[in-house]
């Protein structure tokens, strides 16, 4: 899907000679027409520098997903009904491997789509919350700042399946979880506990990205605005409420819609953590992985496509949500603006 | 007044204290546990006693297989992150400094990718390359892997290139540099900084990897070291070999600290160029 537009599309337009879309206004127009002197001929150039990446991914992305599209509607290789032999090539089943998700196989799938669903709201919603504060606490902090930041990268860098067996090991019925909470919790079988630390453990890999994103965009903010709010008398709650929040919202919306889509793809953790096959626990990405491990490419397709429809709603709509503003802005009048201010927010995040 | 200065500046290291110890604390554990004796390996003392190197004997004996899978982890990252750079610094500067149609929807495109479940294209993938006789090879794992790795690039690189002044080619090319010689001669080299992150950031992902290199193996000697230590078969007398999985996990973790160290600065700058525009 991601790569619909084929190279030659952009190959063929020349920017002097092509049609220009209709109902553009007059600002990019002329902002085009100034630029043109300084790039002419950039049309076959840029072409030529974008179409390796965009054949790769057509090769890596959209050709496999045009193949998962066929694959769903094909069965398992196993006895020919006709014939009574082992056939050798898999049975063409139309739909009937969508109408066995929601029939059939439907606990099975229905349990991983709530347990993807969970997973998602509930953690992008927990890391949310200890991110923003991170960040609120780290943006005060003035004295041994490098130390914060490299210790908040430390989550971030430790391998998810690595962090599965860490929280593993912490989750362990002898483990330092149940020593600090003074109980016997089985924490990695079954049941709401495992999802729990499942829980835990993605949360405490992912807030302080969130926290480095939301610091960020904390940093581009004018200390004007909240000098002036403190002179008409606004308490901290309210500066936050009113001035921190919204002005941070852009760059925190994008990190949440990022982690949202991350969230739903989870596979790593909860297949270290607590293992496949595990109800209460197994998430899409898993169920599909799992029948495609045991050769029933079929199904496993037909979950693989469900899952990318889920994930492709849930994306579009974010992008309704935040506007069109989602993958950055790419040239047009107001690029140089934002431009400016990405460029501060990463002096200052460095300094 | 300066009483409340005072209170909030401890609440201040308070805070940070927390935030620190909450990145750090499972991380230590990891390094205490991976220390401990396989005798106390259920101690929940703070510092392991004695020290014991146990743990990593056990890893680099020879029936893990441990070296060589981190040698795999070295080969599949490393080319992946080669070849995603390669293709991405191109389209990158493409996307900072040309004026094409379609621009704006192929950087959308690309991007976008990289949100893509992973498992729908390994799904359709691992029965390619089971047709094709791909299972158990390094190109099976590198070949999906740049569908993440190489928008990521694409996308690092494109906000690195923006933010370098447009006057420097300008000039380049009036003192007669063709657009590709002003690229080579003055573009690479003053971007090596952000090409150099955005290798770093690509390489962390594509070492993290976890699903698709799962998948793709089912011989030891070709997995890489997250899956091989997901696999390590207890030499101990308990199920899981906790010790030796801390031990293993600790050494994968390493290098990565060390960059993180070495290289704070830039990475965040990396990470935050794209979310906080």
């Amino acid at each position: 899907m991601a790569t619909r537009t084929p190279p030659e599309t952009a190959a063929n337009r020349h920017p002097g000679t092509a049609p220009r879309r209709a109902g553009r206004s007059a600002g990019p127009m002329r902002s085009r027409r100034g630029r043109k002197s300084a790039t002419a001929g950039s049309g076959r150039m840029a072409a030529l520098l974008v179409s390796p990446t965009l054949l790769v991914l057509t090769v890596v992305v959209l050709y496999p997903t045009i193949m998962a599209l066929r694959e769903s509607l094909y069965g398992t290789k196993g006895l020919d009904p006709k014939t009574g032999f082992i056939s050798d090539t898999e049975p063409f089943v139309g739909l009937q491997n969508y109408a066995d998700i929601f029939g059939e196989a439907g606990e099975r799938f229905w349990n991983a789509f709530w347990n993807t669903t969970f997973f998602a709201v509930v953690t992008v919603g927990l890391e949310t919350v200890i991110g923003v504060a991170m960040a609120l606490i780290m943006h005060r902090a003035f004295s041994g700042r490098a130390l914060v930041r490299a210790s908040i990268l430390i989550p971030w860098a430790i391998p998810t399946a690595i962090s599965g067996l860490l929280w593993r090991w912490i989750f362990n019925s002898d483990g330092v979880a149940n020593a600090l909470i003074g109980q016997q919790v089985l924490w990695t079988t079954e049941g709401f506990h495992a999802k729990v630390a499942v829980i835990i453990a993605e949360v405490w890999k992912t807030a302080p990205f969130i926290g480095l994103l939301v610091l960020a965009g904390l940093q581009v903010i004018g200390k004007e605005v909240y000098e002036a709010a403190r002179m008409d008398g606004a308490s901290p709650l309210r500066q936050f409420w009113h001035i921190t929040l919204p002005l941070v919202k852009p760059a925190l919306l994008v990190a949440v819609l990022f982690r949202c889509l991350d969230a739903l793809r989870m596979f790593d953790l909860p297949y270290l953590l607590v293992g496949s096959q595990k109800n209460s626990v197994e998430t899409l990405s898993m169920l599909a992985q799992n029948e495609a491990s045991n050769v029933r490419f079929g199904p496993a397709a037909a979950y693989a496509v469900v899952l990318f429809v889920y994930v492709l709603l849930i994306a579009l709509g974010f992008v309704r949500l935040l506007g069109a503003d989602v993958v950055g802005d790419a040239g047009g009048p107001g690029g140089k603006k934002r431009r400016r201010a990405s460029l501060r927010g990463r002096v200052e995040v460095s300094a | 007044m300066t009483a409340t200065v005072k209170w909030r500046t401890w609440l201040l290291y308070l805070g940070v204290a927390g935030v620190v110890a909450y990145c750090l604390a499972p991380f230590y554990w990891m390094l205490v546990s991976s220390l401990r004796r396989t005798s106390d390996i259920f101690d929940t003392t703070l510092l392991p006693s004695p020290v014991s190197f146990e743990n990593y004997r056990a890893v680099f004996s020879p029936s893990q297989g441990f070296g060589r899978a981190l040698l795999n982890s070295l080969i599949v990252s490393g080319i992946t992150t080669v070849l995603a750079l390669a293709l991405a610094t191109f389209t990158a500067y493409a996307m900072a400094r040309l004026e094409f149609r379609f621009k704006r929807l192929i950087l959308t495109l690309i991007i976008a990718t990289s949100m893509f479940p992973v498992v729908s294209i390994v799904v359709p993938l691992l029965k390619l390359f089971t047709d094709i006789g791909w299972i158990n090879t390094y190109q099976a794992m590198i070949v999906p892997s740049m569908s993440f790795a190489l928008p990521l690039a694409v996308w690092n690189l494109t906000t690195f290139f923006r933010q370098m002044p447009d006057e420097l080619e300008q000039a380049a090319m009036i003192d007669g540099c063709t657009r590709g010689q002003a690229f080579r001669k003055i573009i690479v080299p003053l971007a090596a900084p952000g090409i150099f992150t955005t290798a770093i950031i690509t390489f962390i992902a594509a070492w993290n990897e976890f699903l698709i290199a799962l998948s793709m193996t089912n011989r030891p000697s070709i997995q890489t070291a997250p899956v091989a230590i997901s696999k390590f078969s207890g030499a101990s007398q308990f199920d899981t070999p906790f010790g030796s999985q801390m031990a293993a996990g600790v050494l994968v973790t390493i290098p990565l600290v060390i960059m993180v160290l070495l290289f704070q600065r830039r990475i965040v700058a990396g990470l935050t160029a794209g979310a906080a525009k």
